[in-house]
């Protein structure tokens, strides 16, 4: 938070849901306002940072910031209810209390890439730090070249937000590359790997940025692709995902080599983690 | 800490004499101390409050081994003469189970959150040793990074007052004089013994430390009492079995991240925590809720935690290390190779706890060696 202090390392801030919208059957979005309005007005975050949430009694998970940076009522949180703390989450209606700390870690580096070309590469349910990221852009859209939105699911169903991707392909500048591993009923895009679309993507290797967001396979195989279409390794990021509880460098579950990606990331440049990225089991 | 280093120089140093050193105790409790020193509990030597001043005991020595320790008679009857026992200052600033904050719901759904912070008694810790210094100096750089203290662990820490003691009888699995670190303490004590046949060499490394040697109006040690303590030190590092190939093993280990030995020890190794658990420098400690009965409030608390453990590397779905190879292999290149990125040094201390406390014999520095004995990157 834009506090006096140097880390929001906890308690939590008290927070309320003032909005939930259920974007698939496991997957909701939870628009939350901190209950102090001076440090709602104060919060400021970059995309690709994220926030812990709190649910009484319960415990905290840390999630990726999905609203505009620029928006002041409300910060937005997409989540998956899949463990004990997402599925209480998933519970809460507008009216409901939370706890808030952050915003947390270095996002993605959108000061340093206007004029590029953009690759956004997302694998799995519904990448909210990259999906944050489209949305950026498209309200700052002069301030970018080419948009080449890249995202791979293995079933059709899997796709959320698909009316997202049928409105940004009819967009100027605007390429939508989608594959699902099986197709399904009326599924008008690809179907197999995601890898197998690269060679589609329509940008400048010599001005592009590209981020990705997803399984670490997929994102492996992503970088080898775009590496392969010249795209030089210091414009590719990723953001990565480790169990971060403390989110402030402490309690060290999220340690990736040197890194810890909590405080160091989530983002990182490709340079900067694809050594160990070859290794499982860090 | 709290407290200037002013690290006297051995010219310095004052001589208590044997019979004396329940002195010291007795100035430190009148000094408001809550002292802690060696005692035997379950076999081990561990640190606890001293009831009363000549509570020390005398004529131990621990026989250590991989998978083994056993405390012994000291022929020489010294205070001082076991090597280490399974904890010493860690869990006293960085506490193995603490409440961070907690939450109160009121009838309105309301929360309201409070920080919990521990109530703290100076405490003063007799017979701490080189290599607990140093791994508490690794501790400090964890949880007191600038602008990013730990506010539990601060208070804990600055309330310390640490008596240190030579290592004249490293165990058989100690190798801090390999990994630079002992075995007579430099920095970072209050004060410092080295412990002769008719009394204690002390030295002051604090103002605090020399206003409770002053206090004790101690006759200087002699030049021959000096240079005996002197000997005494390059004698216990000459007597270490063990070593590290070298203070910097990143390279090393970061470029055999897929060696068989990786495998091997996986299939001896329970993955059951006790090296982290010993470990003065482990730091990794997990956070979960604990709600009252009344569903009102609750408490969010930190535990002490282990990269062996299942859920350590937990990550919704799935586990990032699902084998006991991948959490070895965490485990030994975290301690001996990033934690020079993170800290510029290893993240070892040489104490030999892991190897000791092993209960399947795992021998870090045997591990190390056959990682590294190759030449060429397998």
């Amino acid at each position: 938070m834009n506090t006096p202090h140097a880390i929001d390392a906890g308690p939590p801030h008290a927070a309320t849901v003032t909005a939930r919208t259920q974007e698939s059957p496991t997957i909701f979005t939870l628009q939350v306002r901190l209950d102090d309005a001076a440090a709602q007005a104060a919060y400021r975050f970059a995309p690709g940072q994220f926030n812990m949430l709190y649910l009484f009694g319960v415990g905290e998970v840390p999630v990726s910031i999905m609203s505009d940076p620029e928006e002041r009522d409300g910060i937005g949180h997409t989540i998956r209810a899949l463990g004990r703390v997402t599925r209480g989450l998933a519970a809460l209606q507008p009216g409901d209390k939370v706890g808030l700390r952050g915003p947390f870690g270095r996002g993605w580096p959108l000061q340093e890439i206007s004029g590029c070309d953009i690759v956004l590469v997302t694998g799995g349910l519904g990448c909210a730090p990259v999906v944050s990221v489209i949305h950026y852009l498209l309200r700052r859209r002069e301030r970018y070249g080419k948009l080449v939105i890249i995202q791979g699911v293995k079933h059709a169903e899997d796709l959320i937000w698909r009316e997202q991707y049928d409105r940004w392909a009819k967009l100027p500048d605007t390429q939508v590359l989608v594959a699902a591993s099986q197709g399904g009923a009326l599924w008008p895009w690809h179907v197999g790997r995601v890898t197998e679309l690269f060679g589609l993507a329509n940008f400048n290797p010599e001005c592009a940025v590209a981020m990705m967001c997803g399984p670490e396979g997929m994102m492996r195989s992503a970088a080898e692709n775009l590496l392969a279409r010249d795209l030089p390794e210091s414009r590719l990021y990723l953001s990565m995902e480790r169990n971060m509880q403390c989110a402030v460098g402490r309690c060290g579950h999220c340690q990736f080599g040197g890194a810890f990606v909590c405080r160091d990331g989530p983002v990182f440049n490709w340079g900067e983690v694809k050594d160990l990225l070859e290794h499982r089991g860090f | 800490m709290s407290s200037q280093p002013v690290f006297s120089q051995p010219e310095e140093a004052g001589f208590l004499p044997i019979a004396q050193l329940s002195l010291l105790v007795t100035k430190l409790m009148a000094l408001g101390y809550r002292c802690l020193g060696p005692t035997v509990e379950n076999g081990a030597i561990v640190m606890r409050e001293l009831d009363a001043p000549d509570g020390l005991p005398r004529g131990l020595q621990a026989a250590q081994a991989p998978g083994r320790y056993q405390l012994t008679r000291d022929p020489l009857n010294r205070y001082f003469a076991w090597a280490n026992g399974p904890q010493a200052i860690k869990p006293l600033a960085f506490s193995p189970e603490e409440s961070l904050w907690r939450v109160e719901r009121d009838a309105a759904g309301a929360l309201q959150f409070a920080p919990v912070l521990p109530a703290t008694p100076a405490q003063a810790i007799i017979g701490v040793r080189a290599c607990d210094l140093a791994a508490l100096a690794l501790q400090d750089a964890h949880f007191l990074q600038e602008g990013r203290r730990d506010a539990h662990y601060a208070q804990r820490r600055e309330q310390l007052f640490l008596v240190a003691v030579q290592c004249a009888e490293p165990g058989a699995t100690c190798f801090c004089a390999s990994t630079g670190d002992g075995p007579t303490p430099t920095v970072g004590y209050d004060l410092a013994l080295t412990e002769l046949a008719e009394g204690f060499v002390t030295l002051a490394g604090t103002v605090k430390g020399q206003e409770v040697l002053n206090a004790l109006g101690l006759a200087p040690a002699t030049p021959q009492q000096i240079e005996a303590a002197r000997q005494q030190g390059q004698t216990a590092a000459a007597s270490q079995t063990r070593s590290l190939p070298s203070r910097n093993l990143r390279d090393a280990l970061m470029s055999r991240l897929e060696h068989p030995r990786w495998d091997e020890v996986a299939t001896r190794c329970l993955a059951c925590g006790n090296c982290t658990a010993v470990c003065p420098t482990c730091f990794c400690h997990a956070e979960s809720d604990v709600p009252a009965l009344d569903g009102q409030a609750s408490q969010h608390v930190r535990m002490w935690d282990s990269c062996f453990g299942e859920s350590h590397g937990h990550l919704h779905g799935f586990n990032v290390r699902p084998d006991i190879r991948s959490r070895y292999r965490q485990w030994l290149t975290h301690k001996l190779a990033t934690w020079h990125d993170q800290y510029g040094r290893s993240g070892c201390v040489g104490c030999g706890r892991c190897i000791a406390w092993c209960p399947a014999e795992i021998d870090l520095t045997e591990e190390v060696a056959a990682l590294t004995r190759s030449e060429v990157k397998p």
